[in-house]
């Protein structure tokens, strides 16, 4: 894509957490004016904003201007499933790519409270069978013929990949809720930071077999925010601001393209793959580069799915890269040092915005703790059910 | 198959076609041969507006599975949520019926189509549905 590059000014995430004594625009505000004071700019800075909720009623990021800023710029609500905080960024991008903007904000936020279960209907006791929607069904399909629940359908995606796969199985997916437990006990803005061993993990209750409650995400509260800037606009700006940006390499939003099994389970797979194929091409660089990823493990069994797509590992190799030790903060490609959705969190719309958060804080040298030394080239990649999947690849600046 | 009583019944979906030979139906596009089970403005894979109504093969292989122990109320649990795939091609989704022990699922293994009744409704209309059995 031609136009001008793009870069990361300033960023911030809430800690992930329950705040029942919040609203979700104060979540965000405190996202946004945190961003701002890190990028040393404000609101009137702003070209536009995006702002990404999945649960939030229509018009949140206009609310949201109520409390950060009323300057008239335009304002584009994003929701777009688990990719809405990705979606949100590319929004902002986009728009300075195209030369609208020079500056911009995404932010992304949710306020889920302890929602429990996702998706998959109760029954109601008092029923009179009438055929309706697309499947003429009579009652609600979830339990009958299969599982709608996200713990489900995210297993069915782990169990597919162990179908044509050798050497995945129950341990395989323990290994990687045990590895993003113990890297969120290094990050001070996860959810939970507590290391559970492999026997915890694997002896919790079974939400879904697979997966057992500590390969599953919790539901929480948060929000994430990033001041974008164009290259030009950049070098307008301080010394110690040009050198703490940035880069955004490649920006890429793909959807599910159609395969047979679509219709009846979601494949995470092929968007993803093509997401990292443009993603790559266009940042000009390879799995091989990258010191750090920060992927959509809303469940153990989608993380390690995910090694494969985003060709972390050889094809049909995701069994032997958990094994290896891999994708642990000391191994070849770390995945998740943030401690991942399975532990850090994943109030929804704010998880694309804060991945990039992660990957921005680590090329900057900033991460404490956590850091991954040296860190120059990162990749953050969420996905939606539906499906859309945004990968983001950052690079330190030169 | 139930039926013995004289009550009424309605298939859970409408792509389940009920009577002496129960089984699955699809449309199916006439342009690329994609099938899908619910009613389709065009076909996602080629465009395609034709569509003809197919027989879908009885005889699969589980190809994912799930063992479900936590689902909504009145939801009983635990189930095996299986995605098969039949023998002419054609991926489904239901659950694995007919195992003592869900842990007993595994993948590749062969299942039969089959059909129970799910459900009453307050008519006494009974609601029947379609799952896989080990073959």
């Amino acid at each position: 894509m031609s136009g001008d590059s793009v870069w990361v000014l300033g960023a911030n995430m809430t800690r992930f957490a329950r705040y029942p004594e919040l609203d979700a625009l104060d979540l965000a505000s405190q996202a946004c004016l945190d961003a701002f004071a890190d990028g040393g700019v404000g609101i009137h800075d702003m070209d536009i904003l995006a702002a990404g909720t999945l649960f939030q009623p229509n018009g949140f990021g206009q609310r949201l201007q109520k409390q950060i800023g009323q300057t008239g710029i335009p304002v584009y609500n994003v929701t777009n499933a688990c990719a809405t905080g990705a979606t949100a960024i590319r929004v902002a991008y986009l728009s300075i790519k195209a030369g609208e903007a020079e500056m911009g904000l995404a932010v992304g936020v949710e306020q889920m409270g302890k929602m429990g279960l996702l998706a998959g209907k109760s029954r109601s006791e008092r029923k009179v069978y009438e055929a309706s929607g697309r499947y003429d069904a009579v009652t609600s399909i979830d339990g009958i013929l299969g599982t709608e629940t996200m713990p489900g359908v995210f297993a069915q995606a782990g169990t597919g990949y162990a179908y044509e796969n050798d050497g995945v199985g129950f341990e395989q997916f323990a290994k990687v809720a045990y590895k993003n437990h113990l890297h969120s006990t290094l990050n001070p803005l996860a959810q939970y930071q507590k290391e559970f061993s492999l026997e915890q993990i694997m002896g919790s209750p079974v939400q879904s077999y697979p997966n057992t409650t500590l390969m599953c995400c919790p539901t929480g509260d948060g929000a994430a925010a990033v001041v974008l800037i164009s290259g030009e606009r950049l070098r307008s700006m301080p010394e110690e601001a040009q050198r703490r940006a940035v880069k955004i390499s490649a920006s890429v939003l793909t959807s599910d393209p159609w395969v047979e099994s679509g219709q009846v389970q979601p494949d995470v797979n092929t968007l993803t793959r093509n997401a990292a194929a443009q993603a790559y091409e266009t940042a000009g660089v390879g799995p091989e580069d990258l010191d750090l990823v920060e992927l959509h493990d809303c469940f153990a069994t989608a993380e390690l799915v995910h090694y494969d797509n985003l060709g972390l590992c050889e094809r049909g190799g995701a069994g032997d890269f958990i094994d290896s030790g891999a994708p642990f903060r000391d191994g070849r490609i770390p995945v998740n040092v943030s401690g991942g959705l399975i532990s850090k969190g994943h109030p929804i719309g704010a998880t694309g915005v804060a991945n990039v958060y992660e990957i921005t804080t680590h090329l900057r040298g900033e991460a404490g703790d956590r850091q991954i030394e040296g860190a120059k080239v990162g990749l953050a990649h969420v996905i939606g059910l539906g499906s859309a999947c945004g990968i983001h690849i950052l690079e330190k600046a030169a | 198959m139930p039926d013995e009583t004289s009550a009424e019944q309605v298939p859970i979906v409408g792509y389940l076609q009920l009577g002496d030979d129960p089984h699955l139906r699809a449309n199916e596009c006439t342009a690329c041969g994609a099938r899908y089970f619910d009613r389709r403005n065009a076909c996602a894979k080629c465009g395609g507006t034709g569509f003809s109504d197919a027989r879908v093969a009885d005889a699969a292989v589980l190809k994912a599975y799930s063992i479900v122990h936590n689902a909504a109320p009145g939801i009983p649990v635990p189930y095996v949520s299986a995605i098969v795939e039949t023998e002419d091609g054609t991926s489904v989704r239901s659950n694995v019926v007919g195992l003592d022990d869900p842990m007993t699922a595994e993948l590749g293994m062969r299942v039969e189509f089959t059909t129970y009744v799910c459900g009453t409704d307050d008519d006494g209309t009974e609601c029947v549905a379609f799952g896989y059995a080990p073959a």
